[in-house]
This record gives structure tokens, sequence and C-alpha cells, in this order.
């Protein structure tokens, strides 16, 4: 019987690997003033008679389309095509209102592809960057995402968080009613995505080590909750809390060295840290409330959390030196798990002030809260590790699906994965 | 392809590891035999109706579709824990059954409507199971006997997102082992 099993899972996993589509719908909010005026010539190969697998330039204008940055033009308005330095007319481009020319080409090489780009600033005429990457078809979308993060950095001055990757919760419902769950880790734009567990118990809460290679998450399969860290890539994996009752929200310490929990053996759910070497378990929160969804402050020293001991659900910080804590959001009465930006100087959190559950980012210096989406139905928001960008979960009638929405609230554009419902995204740290 | 493969290798030992665990679950999987299996063509006894191996339950008020024992959902206002009085004379019936059978155990599985934040809602279902628990003790069943779990909101009976369907996944649900 294991063999057998081992053999469809097999084969259910290369067919899994196989279907990778991921169809996106980009919807722009508000208008896109003060978004950078771009065109990305569609990428070609003279001396090639097929096209490549991948379109690497349309995947590059995906990217700084979904990070509000950016507003590139539509191919269909484009004057010219070139696709070499000398064939490039700015004046065509200063008519279409474009500071920025992104041109290239995808060319075969070896068993690979040799992929090179180029930026111009239209009204300087001079290039700014440029760079040939050699990559096989396997990675050619790998090395799109990494052209759109040059691009990013150089025109804004800080990373950009494309070559990165989101990991996310799938739950399907096949023929005869029976739930599979499955923990997936994708591409930051949704694409080639592979399970790392599979489950018919539910999973809930993956988080990224900050080395990237190691996510926690909550698994029901004893048929209790219980805490799990698996190493992405080799797939091992270790028990870390199975206690009695609550074992739940798993938050790496930005050291990676602890995972604060949430743990209710005690009596009540609260909040403890523990140290991933020693086991050593500590207290964090005491208190009778539901104290829950901690995130850490990138400095280690402080850690923000969800608790209703105010009898509805608001967001608090507590020191861990002193256990002094603060509350921190006063505007609506529902105010939830809360995320830290890389920066730690932004929260974005799940908030209620009447209009259903929405993404809301919070200042932390002022106090200034501003709600970023309006469906009612989101959750679950995690920072791209750039700040730039937050990915959450919605929905839409039953569907459950992922969405990433610019910082600004300017873009938000949704990635529908093919088959079941998704949720619970993490998006990963920078990739090393 | 060479690299969804290495990753297939990697993953079929997580879906091996997984499927057997799976097989400890209370929850049916397509090797169960059912009647149909084990009732051969000719001289064989009759198969029992239901798969139950507890002797104890035959023939008991657990089985009987009229007595208030056979209510095992209990459901709750939003966001609340609290027992609403039209339940306290169903749990009162199991607490009865349960002290009276001091051997017997159940697990009170808690739940919760999708609004609202996720892990939140697992504190909220188990405050609902905790709630439950309570009163049975204060009614006299034992410590012993009682079993809680929450699932938050990550076991709903009922998908749509109006209150018709929030109101049925509200619940806190009796399982007698």
């Amino acid at each position: 019987m294991r063999h057998r099993i081992a053999a469809v899972a097999f084969f259910v996993c290369m067919l899994a690997s196989m279907d990778a589509a991921a169809i996106l719908t980009i919807v722009i909010t508000q208008g896109v003033k003060g978004a950078l005026p771009i065109a990305i010539v569609p990428f070609g190969c003279d001396t090639a008679s097929t096209q490549p697998p991948e379109n690497v330039s349309g995947v590059i204008t995906a990217d700084l389309q979904r990070s509000g940055r950016f507003a590139p033009l539509a191919d269909r308005d484009m004057i010219s095509r070139p696709r070499e330095a000398s064939q490039i007319n700015y004046g065509d481009w200063r008519k279409l209102g474009v500071d920025h020319l992104v041109i290239g080409r995808v060319c075969p090489a070896g068993d690979g592809y040799e992929v090179r780009f180029q930026l111009f600033d239209v009204l300087r005429q001079v290039q700014l960057t440029g760079l040939t990457y050699r990559t096989d078809r396997n990675r050619l979308r790998r090395t799109a995402h990494e052209i759109a993060d040059v691009i990013y950095e150089t025109l804004l001055g800080e990373p950009g968080a494309f070559a990165t990757r989101i990991a996310y919760v799938t739950e399907v419902t096949d023929a005869t009613g029976a739930r599979k769950y499955s923990l997936e880790v994708a591409d930051s734009d949704g694409y080639n995505p592979r399970p790392v567990l599979v489950s018919a118990q539910p999973l809930m809460s993956p988080a990224w080590a900050p080395d990237g290679n190691r996510l926690a998450y909550v698994s029901f399969e004893s048929g209790t909750p219980a805490v799990y860290v698996q190493d992405v890539n080799a797939g091992s994996r270790q028990l870390v809390s199975h206690s009695p009752g609550l074992n739940g929200a798993p938050a790496w310490s930005p050291d990676g060295k602890k995972l604060a929990l949430v743990l209710s053996k005690d009596g009540s759910p609260n909040i403890y840290v523990l140290d991933l070497g020693s086991r050593g378990l500590q207290q964090i929160t005491r208190t009778l409330a539901i104290d829950t969804e901690p995130t850490w402050a990138p400095d280690g020293k402080s850690i923000v959390f969800t608790s209703d001991r105010g009898s509805k659900p608001q967001v608090y910080r507590i020191t861990l030196a002193t256990g002094e804590t603060q509350r921190l959001t006063f505007d609506g009465d529902y105010n939830a798990r809360p995320t830290m930006s890389p920066n730690g100087k932004y929260l974005a959190l799940v908030n209620n002030s009447g209009r259903g559950f929405n993404i809301a980012v919070m200042d932390l210096a002022t106090g200034a809260m501003q709600v970023l989406t309006e469906s009612g139905r989101d959750e679950s928001p995690s920072f791209a590790p750039n700040g730039s960008m937050i990915i959450y979960a919605t929905k839409e009638g039953t569907r459950g699906l992922l969405s990433v929405v610019s910082v600004d609230g300017r873009v938000r554009q949704r990635l529908v994965l093919e088959g079941g419902q998704a949720r619970e995204p993490a998006w990963s740290p920078y990739l090393k | 392809m060479k690299v969804f493969s290495k990753l297939c290798l990697a993953v079929t030992p997580l879906v091996l590891l997984v499927a057997c665990a799976s097989t400890q679950e209370k929850a049916a999987t397509p090797e169960q035999p059912s009647t149909e299996q084990r009732t051969a063509p000719a001289a064989q006894p009759e198969a029992t109706p239901t798969p139950a191996p507890d002797h104890r339950l035959h023939g008991s008020p657990l089985e009987d579709p009229n007595s208030p024992l056979s209510k095992r959902t209990i459901y709750f206002d939003f966001d609340k824990a609290d027992i609403k009085p039209e339940f306290r004379p169903i749990l009162q019936a199991h607490a009865e059954y349960l002290s009276a059978n001091p051997s017997v155990k159940i697990v009170l599985e808690g739940n919760t409507d999708e609004r609202g934040t996720r892990e939140y809602n697992m504190g909220l279902g188990e405050r609902r199971a905790k709630a439950v628990k309570s009163f049975l003790t204060l009614q006299g069943v034992r410590d012993s006997q009682l079993q809680t779990v929450s699932y938050g909101e990550e076991r709903p009976v009922s998908m749509c997102s109006a209150e018709e369907c929030w109101s049925l996944n509200r619940r806190v649900e009796i399982v007698y082992r």
C-alpha cells in the first residue's frame, strides 16, 4: 500500500509541476500619478526562429506594474520596437511621455539562453545600466524577475522584491467531499507553485525564517494544532511545539534563533518565546484574554500582537525586557493580525471600522492609519522584503484568492491560482 | 523538468509521511472496510450497520434519535462564548449521561465563523469549547472525561458568506469517543 501511495504521490506531484498557471488581473484603483512612465519593448531575437518558453519582457512589465511605482506603456502604443541601442529614436519615446526605456533580447545559447537588457534615460539619452545573463529555460522567469529588480533599484534607489518567493495554503475539495490542504511555495507573482506539505487536515500560519530556507507553520495532522519547522529545500522537518491546547501563530525573531508562539497550556492563549537552540520557553504575556498573532520589531526588543484584553481585538506592543505593554490601535473596534514592515516603521493589519475586514497600514511614529483595501473580506497581510508591497488573502464568493497591493494603495493585483482556494500568504525574505 | 523531478523526489517522502500520519486520523479513508466488503455473499452473520467498535454504545440512549443526547452541536452568537439558554437542557442531558457513565469520554470541538482573523479565531473556538466544558463540570462531569480542541474557522460546515451559514459554523461539537 505504501508503494502505491508513493507512486500516486509522485505522479500527482509531477502533474502539479507541469501545471504552473497563474492568472493575474491588474486592478488600478487610483490614477497612476506619481508612477514613473516607462516602456519595456518586447524582447526578441533576430537569430532565433522560435519563441523562448517565457515572455521575459512581459514578466518584467507585470512586476514593475504590480509595485505601483511604474506605469508601463502598453505594447500596442509603441511607435517603434528597437532591439539595439542604435535603433532607438528618442523622439518617439518623448512623444509618448515615457521617461525611461528598456530594450533587450533573449537568444538561444548552447542548451539555454542569453538574456540581455539595457535601461535608457529618454530625456538625457544615456544608458543607465545594462546586463547580460546566461540562463537555462527553467530559470528564464527568475532572470526576468532579477532584471525587474535591477530596473527598480536603479530608478528608485531601493532594492526590488521581484526575485523572491511566497508561501501560502491551498484547500481543495475532491468529488467525495474530502478536503486536501497544501502548503505551497511559488514565485512572488504566483507562478511555479510547488507543494512542500500535503495533508488531509488543516494547515495554517506559514512563516518564513529570516534565512529564507525554513518555514514554520501550524498543522492539525495529529488531530490537535501543533507547530512545525520545515526546511523548504531539503524537505526535512521537526515538531517544535505540541503542548495541550493551542500551539499557533509562529513568528521568527529577526536573528532566526527564536520563535514567538501562542500557547494556551497555562489556561488562556498567551504569547511565549521558544529558543530553538536550547528549547527554553519564556512566557511573554500573562492575561486571561486571547493574546495572539505576534510579530517582532526588527531590533528584536519588542513584539506587537493582537489582544482582546480590552474586550475586542486591538493591537498592542510589549517591550520584552520590561514587560511594559502599550495599546497601538484606536481606529475602529477590531484591529488584529499585525505584521511589521521590514524597516520597523509600519504595521500592516486587519481593520474593521464598520465596512468589513480590510487591510490597513499604520505609521508607528504618528499612529495614522490608512485603509488600503475595501472588499470587507481581507486578511493575512504580509510585506514584501523591501516594504513596498503587501500580499494578502481575500475572497470572491466562496473562493479564496491572493492579492498584492502597493503600500500606498495605488495598485492592486489579484493572483488567481488555478484550482482550489488560496489563503494565508507569506512573502519570503530576499533570496540568497 | 530536471528541477521539478528533484522536487518531486523531495516531496514524495513528505506525502508518505503525511499519508501515514493521516491514516491514524479518525476521518474515514478509502481503505476503511465498508459493510459491503465485510459481508460475503453466502453464510455470513449479518454485519452490524455501523462500524463503531465500542460495544457500550449499542442500545444505549446515545443511539436514541428521540433523546436530547442525539443533539451534539451547541451554537453561539457572534463573537460570544456564552451558553445560550436554549442549549442548557441538551447539555444537562449529556452531563447526566456522562456522570452516570464515568468511563465515557468526549471531545468538545470549538469552531467559529469565518469573520475576523484566523489565529484569533483559534482562541475564540477554544473559549467556546471551554465554556461547554465548564458547564459540564459544574454539573458534575469529571474533568478527565472532557477534552477540548479548537479548529477556529478551519472546519466550517457551511460555506456561504451570510448569517445563515455563519450561524451554523459558530458551534461546539460534542464527539463521543
